[in-house]
């Protein structure tokens, strides 16, 4: 998807997800097989796998190159679409006879470089295992296949009044092996918690090939939680084979109120005091002025054009608790200066309130064609010392900077907009991201909430943690993983260049928060 | 953080030092978990006291020597509170390297996800820190789910950030004879449910408004007000959730935790079964984080549930 393409009445989700249906559907010709044929690691491959599920064609290693982030100049080697555990034991043990490296990849919407590949490793994909194993009612967990995409899983748990509860905003088209590398969050994560807290055990194949059982379906598996070590190493422990995920019940009552304020100070206090007040909604999102316009102009959902800032606020759970939660959230709003408090009345009108905030980020290229998506936490009681940093960082470098966010848990998500044929923006850009990730450390903030490490931000480890603190995670990596074979040059800061985060030449569309 | 408790934890450290067997004495409430301190093992203390809590963040900053009732009388005064559980003289440090989950558990979830950073004292005694103070943080590896449960044997905790709740306006508990599982589908995230065969109890925490319109749904099943939980047995048993009625032992009192998994028995559980692939992790990670092996010498995590009479 090239940036600059005109903005069209399909949402940004549905554009990415045909592009990865696409790159899974591609036809193997004759001719790319008689190409495979000559290389020893490809033949060794599709023997074990199948001739069909084993690409190492010139443009599905460009393909692969990349994910969803902005980086560029990964180098894919070949890709596999393995189908069981076994075939993944066998990508790892071929690819460490032929000297490789191994990079996990589920449908490749993470935001980091998590999945972009270094020095023609064996790229797996999970996309061909897609099923969902087993929905366990008396065990409240369901074991799914890593490529199940987050959304299939939600809608199979549906009939049975449950859902998996992390739910980021590309949940149409992630899977949810690539939300346990990531550790993934989503707007209501506020109340339910991120993945870690929804995945009990984990069928993993380590680097050396073996398949091993982490966690498990009882309260206290034995030993050390390696289950809750896998969680969010993106990919550089293993690869995830099957997931038990826990299954949340569907709240019998929801409410959605979108608050709208004449200035973010007002609107982050009103965050402040509700959670200050013991509630904790199931969702608390934040968007600003600029970008409250855009998403209008996109989806007219009624969202105030005029507003400093939104707030869209969600509550659930049984329907007294509900009703006396959403009282209270409009008084505290009202008490802090909102102008007005819409209540949806029906899911339709939710359903539309929600579509303006998921859909954000495609709405943006009516502005600009391109955009940089920063992710960063502070303290909730710090928002509007932050968001003031944020907007003089993005005056400073003559940049636009529009925010849409999740403010419950303080996981901001500032947007550079520019575009990128303008000589010379790249390097502002840059300049004011890591500008806008040291505000954010120096408020006693973290550098990811969400969206993880990869290759774009393990420049700035170094920031938030000590080399003795960094010589400890590495040392719980390596116990993994004492080779290096897996995911080698992600989260923690060395030495060797892999993917150049520098150079934005273009922005993949379709990237979410 | 705040100038003293800094100095607490760099005088943790100190006396932990690099040499020699250690561990970290709290209430001893849970000490034969996984095995006693080895013979010469030097009993250090953790530092106490309640560093801050910022009700806004809902987070609170406290030494990993602070009992679960200092913490809790701190947390109380704004409306908060962990879901650590214990009795009152434990520690937090305590509870957080045994991952001794409470009973309401079914609604408020594992201990192991209440802790947001970690400052611990490594076997060559650096102070590090792991994870990060904010509700929400992916940044690196998730060394905190790792501690958690370790019984001290990769590092000893110092002072850690958690995770606050609100504390729930009402609390009622009820009992009756009927079947757990029939009850638990007519409720909505009760906080637990009890069984020890023949009676169900059942645990309904939040809104006033919403205690009652449950309390009414489980009236209507056949259950009446009771004074609290039934008491426990001692020995704890880990089994699927789903398979609580036929892992029940034969002899002696059996209270089981419907949804969680959790049996509460008069007889020890028996021996589980470690897989080699996951001993050969547990080995090497002991082995990278403590190479020495002064870190709690004679406790095991693989060895967690069963309990050593001292």
């Amino acid at each position: 998807m090239q940036s600059g393409e005109p903005s069209d009445e399909t949402y940004p989700v549905q554009r990415a997800f045909s592009r990865y249906v696409r790159i899974r559907r591609m036809p193997f010709t004759p001719r790319r097989r008689a190409r495979v044929a000559h290389d020893p690691l490809t033949s060794a491959l599709r023997t074990a796998l199948a001739p069909d599920r084993v690409h190492d064609g010139a443009l599905d290693r460009r393909l692969y190159a990349r994910d969803a982030s902005v980086i560029t100049g990964g180098r894919c080697g070949v890709v596999c679409f393995p189908q069981t555990a076994a075939e993944v034991q066998a990508c790892v043990r071929i690819a460490r006879e032929h000297g490789r490296a191994v990079v996990p990849r589920g449908a490749g919407t993470g935001l980091a470089g998590g999945a972009v590949p270094c020095d023609e490793p064996v790229v797996v994909s999970t996309t061909r295992m897609t099923r969902i194993l087993s929905v366990d009612e008396r065990d409240g967990v369901a074991w799914v296949e890593p490529g199940v995409l987050n959304l299939d899983l939600t809608r199979a748990l549906q009939p049975y009044g449950f859902h998996f509860a992390p739910d980021p905003s590309s949940q149409q088209s992630c899977t949810v092996g690539g939300n346990v590398a990531n550790n993934s969050g989503g707007p209501h994560c506020l109340a339910y918690g991120v993945t870690s807290a929804h995945v009990v055990a984990l069928d993993v194949v380590l680097g050396d090939g073996t398949l091993t059982r982490l966690g498990g379906v009882d309260p206290d598996p034995v030993g050390l939680d390696l289950r809750g070590a896998m969680v969010g190493s993106e990919g550089t422990m293993g690869i995830v084979t099957a997931i038990a995920v826990r299954l949340t019940p569907n709240p019998p009552a929801v409410r959605t109120l979108l608050l709208d304020f004449a200035s973010t100070a007002d609107a982050a206090a009103t965050v402040s005091g509700i959670i200050a007040a013991g509630i904790v909604p199931a969702a608390l999102e934040m968007m600003d002025a600029a970008i409250t316009r855009v998403v209008e102009a996109f989806v007219h959902a009624g969202y105030p054009t005029d507003a400093a800032a939104v707030l869209l606020v969600e509550v659930d759970g049984l329907p007294g608790g509900v009703a006396l939660d959403a009282e209270r959230i409009e008084a505290i709003g009202r008490a802090n200066g909102a102008r007005d408090v819409r209540v949806a009345a029906d899911d339709a009108e939710r359903a539309l309130l929600w579509k303006g905030r998921k859909t954000a980020f495609g709405a943006i290229a009516q502005v600009k064609p391109n955009y940089y998506l920063h992710d960063t936490v502070i303290p909730r009681t710090k928002l509007v010392e932050v968001l003031d940093q944020v907007y003089a960082i993005a005056a400073r470098h003559d940049l636009l900077v529009m925010n849409v966010f999740h403010a419950g848990d303080g996981n901001l998500h500032p947007l550079l907009v520019y575009d990128a044929r303008e000589p010379g923006v790249l390097e502002r850009v840059h300049a004011a991201g890591a500008e806008i990730v040291a505000a954010s450390l120096a408020a006693g903030g973290v550098l990811s909430g969400e969206h993880g490490i990869g290759l774009e931000k393990r420049r700035f480890m170094a920031q938030q943690f000590s080399a003795d603190d960094l010589d400890h995670q590495n040392r719980l990596r390596r116990a993994f993983d004492p080779d290096g074979r897996m995911n080698p040059g992600k989260v923690l800061p060395t030495g060797a260049s892999c993917g150049d985060v520098q150079h934005l030449d273009r922005v993949p569309a379709g990237a979410w928060v | 953080v705040t100038v003293p408790a800094e100095r607490s934890l760099v005088a943790f450290a100190e006396e932990i030092g690099a040499d020699g067997p250690v561990a970290v004495a709290g209430g001893r409430t849970k000490w034969g978990w996984g095995g006693l301190p080895a013979d010469g093992t030097r009993l250090v203390r953790a530092p106490v006291g309640v560093v801050a809590h910022q009700p806004a963040e809902m987070t609170v900053r406290v030494g990993a020597g602070t009992t679960l009732a200092e913490l809790d009388d701190a947390l109380a005064r704004n409306g908060q509170t962990t879901v650590l559980d214990g009795p009152p003289h434990a520690t937090v440090g305590g509870v957080l390297a045994t991952a001794a989950d409470g009973i309401r558990r079914l609604r408020v979830g594992p201990v192991r996800d209440a802790l947001l950073e970690a400052r611990y004292v490594s076997a060559e005694g650096r102070l590090i820190t792991a994870g990060g103070p904010t509700v929400k943080n992916v940044t690196g590896y998730d060394l905190c789910r790792l501690l958690v449960g370790s019984l001290g044997t990769l590092g000893l905790l110092g002072e850690v950030v958690l995770r606050t709740r609100p504390r729930p306006a009402a609390a009622r508990w009820l009992s009756g004879e009927v079947d757990p599982d029939e009850l638990r589908r007519l409720l909505y995230r009760p906080s637990c449910v009890l069984w020890d065969g023949t009676t169900t109890w059942v645990l309904l925490e939040g809104h006033d408004v919403d205690v009652d319109a449950q309390a009414a749904v489980a009236r209507g099943a056949g259950l009446a007000d009771a004074s609290g939980p039934p008491e426990l047995p001692p020995h704890r048993w880990s089994v699927a959730p789903g398979a609580v009625r036929e892992a029940r032992p034969r002899e002696g009192r059996c209270v089981a935790e419907i949804g969680v998994g959790a049996l509460h028995c008069d007889v020890a559980a028996p021996p589980r079964e470690v897989d080699e692939r996951v001993r050969t992790l547990h080995e090497r990670l002991k082995a990278a984080f403590d190479p020495t092996g002064r870190c709690n010498p004679g406790r095991d995590p693989l060895r967690r549930g069963v309990v050593t009479v001292a």
